[in-house]
Protein backbone atom coordinates (compact mmCIF):
# COMPACT_ATOMS: atom_id res chain seq x y z
CA UNK A 1 0.00 0.00 0.00
CA UNK A 2 2.36 2.48 1.40
CA UNK A 3 4.91 1.02 -1.48
CA UNK A 4 2.29 2.28 -4.79
CA UNK A 5 2.06 5.17 -2.53
CA UNK A 6 5.58 6.00 -2.81
CA UNK A 7 6.10 5.09 -6.87
CA UNK A 8 2.86 6.81 -7.59
CA UNK A 9 4.55 10.31 -5.75
CA UNK A 10 8.19 9.43 -7.61
CA UNK A 11 5.99 9.40 -10.97
CA UNK A 12 4.19 12.15 -10.78
CA UNK A 13 7.53 14.13 -9.55
CA UNK A 14 9.21 12.62 -12.73
CA UNK A 15 6.74 13.85 -14.96
CA UNK A 16 6.81 17.35 -12.97
CA UNK A 17 10.20 17.19 -13.83
CA UNK A 18 10.21 16.33 -17.35
CA UNK A 19 7.76 19.70 -18.26
CA UNK A 20 9.85 21.39 -16.76
CA UNK A 21 12.82 19.85 -18.48
CA UNK A 22 10.74 20.73 -22.06
CA UNK A 23 10.35 24.45 -20.74
CA UNK A 24 14.12 24.82 -19.62
CA UNK A 25 14.76 23.14 -23.63
CA UNK A 26 12.01 25.44 -25.70
CA UNK A 27 12.75 29.06 -23.99
CA UNK A 28 12.00 31.45 -25.47
CA UNK A 29 13.61 33.92 -23.26
CA UNK A 30 16.52 33.51 -20.69
CA UNK A 31 13.68 33.90 -18.16
CA UNK A 32 11.73 31.61 -18.89
CA UNK A 33 15.10 29.02 -18.63
CA UNK A 34 15.62 30.30 -15.50
CA UNK A 35 12.24 30.28 -14.00
CA UNK A 36 11.94 26.15 -15.68
CA UNK A 37 15.64 25.75 -13.90
CA UNK A 38 13.83 26.81 -10.34
CA UNK A 39 11.14 24.45 -10.56
CA UNK A 40 13.53 21.91 -11.42
CA UNK A 41 15.80 22.14 -8.58
CA UNK A 42 12.47 22.52 -6.13
CA UNK A 43 11.51 19.30 -7.68
CA UNK A 44 14.95 17.39 -7.49
CA UNK A 45 14.83 18.34 -3.81
CA UNK A 46 11.53 16.49 -3.21
CA UNK A 47 13.32 13.91 -5.34
CA UNK A 48 16.46 13.64 -2.76
CA UNK A 49 14.29 13.17 0.25
CA UNK A 50 12.20 10.26 -1.77
CA UNK A 51 15.40 8.90 -2.30
CA UNK A 52 16.16 9.23 1.48
CA UNK A 53 12.68 7.28 2.44
CA UNK A 54 13.45 4.51 0.06
CA UNK A 55 17.21 3.81 1.08
CA UNK A 56 16.12 4.09 4.65
CA UNK A 57 19.38 6.59 4.96
CA UNK A 58 19.03 10.19 6.92
CA UNK A 59 22.27 11.30 5.21
CA UNK A 60 20.51 12.30 2.46
CA UNK A 61 18.44 14.98 4.15
CA UNK A 62 22.10 16.94 4.35
CA UNK A 63 22.65 16.44 1.10
CA UNK A 64 18.85 17.83 0.16
CA UNK A 65 19.81 21.01 2.26
CA UNK A 66 23.00 21.36 0.93
CA UNK A 67 21.45 21.26 -2.84
CA UNK A 68 18.75 24.06 -1.87
CA UNK A 69 21.32 26.19 -0.46
CA UNK A 70 23.49 26.10 -3.32
CA UNK A 71 20.09 26.24 -5.89
CA UNK A 72 19.18 29.30 -4.64
CA UNK A 73 22.18 31.28 -4.84
CA UNK A 74 22.60 29.68 -8.41
CA UNK A 75 19.50 30.87 -9.15
CA UNK A 76 19.83 34.80 -7.63
CA UNK A 77 23.26 35.00 -9.68
CA UNK A 78 21.75 34.25 -12.88
CA UNK A 79 18.87 36.23 -12.18
CA UNK A 80 20.69 39.01 -11.25
CA UNK A 81 23.27 38.48 -14.33
CA UNK A 82 20.30 38.82 -16.22
CA UNK A 83 18.92 42.06 -15.07
CA UNK A 84 22.20 43.63 -16.15
CA UNK A 85 25.02 43.32 -13.29
CA UNK A 86 24.70 43.68 -9.54
CA UNK B 1 -1.04 -3.82 7.50
CA UNK B 2 0.73 -0.37 8.04
CA UNK B 3 0.17 1.61 10.58
CA UNK B 4 -2.19 4.35 9.72
CA UNK B 5 0.66 7.47 10.25
CA UNK B 6 2.65 5.58 7.05
CA UNK B 7 -1.00 5.45 5.11
CA UNK B 8 -1.65 9.56 6.27
CA UNK B 9 2.52 10.11 5.31
CA UNK B 10 1.80 8.27 1.73
CA UNK B 11 -1.18 10.31 1.37
CA UNK B 12 0.34 13.47 2.04
CA UNK B 13 3.08 12.44 -0.40
CA UNK B 14 1.03 11.91 -3.63
CA UNK B 15 -0.94 15.03 -2.76
CA UNK B 16 2.78 17.21 -2.55
CA UNK B 17 3.72 15.84 -5.76
CA UNK B 18 0.75 16.16 -7.59
CA UNK B 19 0.84 20.00 -6.56
CA UNK B 20 4.60 19.65 -8.15
CA UNK B 21 2.88 18.25 -11.37
CA UNK B 22 0.53 20.91 -11.20
CA UNK B 23 3.41 23.62 -11.40
CA UNK B 24 4.97 21.69 -14.02
CA UNK B 25 1.77 21.99 -15.94
CA UNK B 26 1.38 25.23 -15.83
CA UNK B 27 4.93 25.64 -16.68
CA UNK B 28 4.31 24.66 -19.75
CA UNK B 29 0.56 25.82 -20.17
CA UNK B 30 1.28 29.50 -19.19
CA UNK B 31 1.81 32.15 -21.91
CA UNK B 32 3.94 34.37 -20.25
CA UNK B 33 7.15 34.56 -17.98
CA UNK B 34 4.87 36.21 -15.08
CA UNK B 35 2.22 33.95 -15.12
CA UNK B 36 4.70 31.28 -15.26
CA UNK B 37 6.69 32.32 -12.34
CA UNK B 38 3.60 31.97 -10.79
CA UNK B 39 2.32 28.63 -11.44
CA UNK B 40 6.32 27.83 -11.17
CA UNK B 41 6.44 28.94 -7.92
CA UNK B 42 3.94 28.84 -5.43
CA UNK B 43 2.92 25.47 -6.21
CA UNK B 44 5.75 23.71 -6.02
CA UNK B 45 6.52 25.23 -2.80
CA UNK B 46 3.11 24.10 -1.78
CA UNK B 47 4.04 21.01 -3.16
CA UNK B 48 6.79 20.76 -1.42
CA UNK B 49 5.89 21.08 1.76
CA UNK B 50 3.67 18.54 1.89
CA UNK B 51 5.83 16.25 0.31
CA UNK B 52 8.50 16.78 3.25
CA UNK B 53 5.50 16.24 5.82
CA UNK B 54 4.63 12.91 4.01
CA UNK B 55 7.91 12.35 4.58
CA UNK B 56 7.80 13.49 8.53
CA UNK B 57 4.64 11.59 9.11
CA UNK B 58 6.74 8.35 7.83
CA UNK B 59 9.81 8.86 9.47
CA UNK B 60 8.98 11.10 12.63
CA UNK B 61 12.77 10.37 13.73
CA UNK B 62 13.85 12.78 10.68
CA UNK B 63 11.45 15.45 11.35
CA UNK B 64 13.86 17.77 12.63
CA UNK B 65 15.84 18.06 9.78
CA UNK B 66 12.56 17.87 7.31
CA UNK B 67 11.71 20.83 9.18
CA UNK B 68 14.66 22.81 8.71
CA UNK B 69 14.61 22.08 4.75
CA UNK B 70 11.23 23.07 4.77
CA UNK B 71 11.62 26.71 6.46
CA UNK B 72 14.48 27.10 4.47
CA UNK B 73 12.74 26.71 1.12
CA UNK B 74 9.61 28.87 2.81
CA UNK B 75 11.90 31.58 3.29
CA UNK B 76 14.25 31.53 -0.13
CA UNK B 77 11.21 30.23 -2.78
CA UNK B 78 9.51 33.69 -2.76
CA UNK B 79 12.75 35.58 -2.62
CA UNK B 80 14.02 34.37 -6.20
CA UNK B 81 10.35 34.36 -7.53
CA UNK B 82 10.46 38.10 -6.62
CA UNK B 83 13.91 38.38 -7.90
CA UNK B 84 13.14 36.66 -11.72
CA UNK B 85 9.62 38.85 -11.67
CA UNK B 86 12.26 41.78 -11.26
CA UNK B 87 15.07 40.43 -13.86
CA UNK B 88 12.05 39.40 -16.54
CA UNK B 89 10.86 42.96 -15.91
CA UNK B 90 14.15 44.79 -16.54
CA UNK B 91 14.69 42.50 -19.33
CA UNK B 92 11.64 44.21 -21.01
CA UNK B 93 10.53 40.10 -21.94
CA UNK B 94 7.89 39.46 -24.45
CA UNK B 95 4.03 39.69 -22.80
CA UNK B 96 0.99 38.12 -23.40
CA UNK B 97 -2.09 40.30 -24.85
CA UNK B 98 -3.51 39.02 -20.83
CA UNK B 99 -0.96 40.57 -18.83
CA UNK B 100 -2.42 44.42 -18.63
CA UNK B 101 -1.31 45.70 -15.62
CA UNK B 102 2.25 46.69 -14.99
CA UNK B 103 2.24 48.83 -11.47
CA UNK B 104 5.84 48.94 -11.54
CA UNK B 105 6.10 50.34 -15.23
CA UNK B 106 3.63 52.93 -14.06
CA UNK B 107 5.47 53.94 -10.82
CA UNK B 108 8.81 54.31 -13.15
CA UNK B 109 7.44 56.80 -16.30
CA UNK B 110 5.73 58.47 -13.11
CA UNK B 111 8.62 59.00 -11.58
CA UNK B 112 11.04 59.64 -14.43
Amino acid sequence: MVDVLIWLSAILAGSAFLLALYRFVKGPFPCDRVVAFDVMTIVTITGIVLTALVEGRGVYLDVALIYALLSFLGVIVVARYLEGGF
Amino acid sequence: MDGLLEILGGVLLVAGTAFLLFGGIGLVRMPDVFNRIQAGTKATTLGTLLSLMGVACMRPEWGLKLLVIGLFLLFTNPLSSQVLARAAHRTRGRKSKATTVDLLLEDEEKES
